[in-house]
């Protein structure tokens, strides 16, 4: 019974900090940019799928996961380059199309590089499973787990203790503003967006031992991954990361006590219902409008 | 003179250009058969007049009440499965069935329409495309009501004893409510619904100081433009005859606001023909085989970079400069 509980709950904690990572990557290039980035799951993909295409071909896994990341920036900083930074003033729903766009392209790209086929990474310390409390857990899971909180942790030191990052967010804070002292607001867009893919496609290569790596994986992580970061709040990191964590672990217990056709569908419920009461998400600024 | 200009292109038409351009409409849709010679020609045009439909509705929403929805395939599969179900397991005359589908997307985005609507901008954008994802799930999952995501055959649409059947047949029935659709929407835009409506797109709190019921006529927006999809939906599934849960999930919704969004917003004929350029442009983009999504991905982007309004719009604003000049 406890067990039970205990194993859905760590298959959610380890697919929720995927989200989590993801809803991060959403939330830092909202705040710099004001931009819902419709191509966050892809950057996952790409991560996802550079770490099994190049293990596969001989190179070795940490080296492959740096390259995947750094794909995924480059994409990410031309993403931002000729599209988001250039349609600066259009409307909400034309920058989500721009980005959408953007989904479909990179899609398109990885297809014709990787094939439309299912790609496997082969877990990084092994499969027997580790016995916690009467639950099994994959050891996958704990590289998942691990790896999201270093790269959480290390977003936040950045965000709060570093120049570059204390720039991020007083841009965030007041774009005019953050001009006027001389940050190049440009260059912080550019740069969430860098950050955003990093964390996307590391996420990507570490959870793809557990998904398999296929060039549709990003779409339903990309959108779990835009719940999350409106349930936290838009704009508000750690916010994200606990919506992440929310709608992961009640995904996997939605999944193995009611119903695990509607596995999907609990973390759009949850939103809906959320949005219902709380229009600002859980943790979001209730914010006044001013005309 | 700048400021003359974005009235003049933002301001409705007066009547008698509003006659004109539903002429024009309905000389277009009376022709193109004549050029249409081939029966595959014809499905593209019937299929690219389903989704024109979907987005003169749709339009309303987005385009004059500045409210996004990335989840009208959701009341599209409604349609489309009420009649199918009802019509083909329970032997539901066929325009009972469209009319029950209706109603009931009317009543449940009516529902779900007053606590929605409060959300803003991507809030809205999130429950909406929640809502389209749920719908597409359960059509998906409850196999044994819709076959699951094999999808499910529909009977033909018979009306007095007379079956629709074939693509000639149906261009018309496409063509006509099409047409229809444009003119209520043509009507309700002119009319003070629509004045209401723009003025919430303009500035929602300006509307409300000047006593606009700001609230009723988004809700209006939308239960109007969920039921322009539930209808096109049911009549769709009687005329391919085989429905899927693709047909209201994610991809369906974001490529209906597409084509609204790419013909030009706030714009009832932008809105038919951007439903009919990304309705042609992936059959045409078939030449580039595995290039296609590249292509289309590409497209979709630096359209939207350098036309940010729209097709129609820029095209309009670009005649009116060559004009004054």
């Amino acid at each position: 019974m406890f067990a039970e509980f205990l194993q859905y709950l760590l298959s959610g904690l380890t697919i929720g900090a995927i989200y989590a990572l993801a809803g991060l990557g959403f939330s830092i290039i909202y705040n710099a940019s004001h931009v819902i980035n419709f191509a966050q799951g892809e950057f996952i993909m790409i991560g996802g799928m550079a770490a099994a295409t190049l293990t596969a071909s001989g190179v070795p896994l940490p080296l492959a996961i740096l390259m995947g990341c750094g794909g995924a920036m480059l994409v990410g900083v031309l993403v931002a380059k000729f599209t988001v930074e250039r349609a600066r003033n259009a409307s909400v729903v034309t920058l989500i199309i721009i980005t959408i766009g953007a989904s479909i392209f990179l899609r398109g790209v990885a297809e014709l590089v990787w094939g439309k086929d299912f790609k496997r990474l082969e877990a990084f310390s092994g499969e027997t499973p580790i016995n916690v409390l009467g639950a099994s857990m994959q050891p996958q899971s704990l590289w998942v787990i691990g790896c999201a909180a270093v790269l959480i942790v290390a977003i936040g030191v950045f965000f709060n203790r570093t120049l570059a990052g204390k720039a991020m967010l007083a841009t965030s804070h007041n774009r005019l503003a953050a001009q006027l002292v001389g940050i190049n607001v440009k260059r912080v867009v550019l740069i969430s967006f860098a950050l955003s893919a990093a964390l996307g496609a590391i996420g990507g290569s570490v959870v793809a031992p557990i998904t398999f790596s296929y060039t549709e994986m990003g779409i339903m992580l990309g959108l779990k991954g835009f719940t999350a970061a409106v349930l936290g709040g838009l704009g508000n990191g750690p916010g994200a990361v606990a919506g992440g964590l929310i709608v992961g672990i009640a995904e996997a217990l939605g999944a193995g006590y009611i119903s695990s056709a509607y596995k999907d569908a609990v973390a759009f419920v949850i939103i809906l219902l959320v949005l219902l009461f709380m229009p600002s998400g859980l943790f979001g600024k209730r914010g006044t409008e001013r005309v | 003179m700048v400021q003359i200009a974005a009235t003049r292109t933002t301001a409705s038409p007066p009547i008698n250009t509003r006659l004109l351009s539903l002429a024009a409409l309905a000389a277009v849709i009376a022709t193109l058969p004549l050029a249409l010679t081939n029966n595959f020609h014809l499905d593209i045009a019937i299929l690219a007049g389903f989704n024109a439909i979907v987005c003169v509705g749709l339009n309303l929403l987005i385009g004059y009440a500045g409210q996004i929805s990335l989840g009208h395939a959701g009341f599209f599969g409604i349609g489309a499965y009420a009649s199918g179900i009802l019509v083909t397991t329970y032997g539901w005359p066929p325009i009972a069935a469209l009319l029950a589908g209706a109603v009931s997307v009317g009543v449940l985005s009516f529902l779900l329409a007053k606590p929605i609507l409060r959300l803003k901008g991507h809030y809205l954008a999130m429950a909406t495309l929640g809502i389209g994802i749920i719908v597409s799930i359960v059509l998906r999952t409850e196999t044994g009501l819709t076959g699951g995501p094999d999808g499910m055959m529909v009977d033909s649409f018979k009306i007095f004893g007379l079956e629709l059947y074939g693509e000639k047949t149906w261009y018309w029935v496409v063509g006509v409510v099409l047409f229809i659709a444009v003119w209520l929407s043509l009507n309700l835009i002119d009319s003070p619904v629509g004045r209401a409506l723009r003025a919430v797109h303009g500035s929602e709190v300006a509307a409300e100081v000047v006593g606009v019921d700001t609230a009723r006529y988004k809700v209006m927006a939308f239960v109007v433009s969920a039921v322009f999809a539930s209808v096109a939906g049911s009549l769709f599934a009687h005329y391919t005859g085989l429905i899927t849960p693709a047909k209201a999930d994610f991809f369906k919704s974001i490529e209906l606001v597409t084509m609204v969004v790419f013909g030009g917003m706030a714009s009832t004929f932008g809105a038919v023909i951007g439903a009919v350029l990304l309705t042609v442009l992936p059959q045409a983009l078939t030449v580039f085989q595995d290039y296609s999504q590249i292509v289309l991905g590409a497209i979709l982007m630096f359209t939207m970079v350098f036309m940010p309004k729209g097709l129609l719009p820029t095209i309009e604003g670009l005649i009116a400069q060559r004009r004054r000049a």
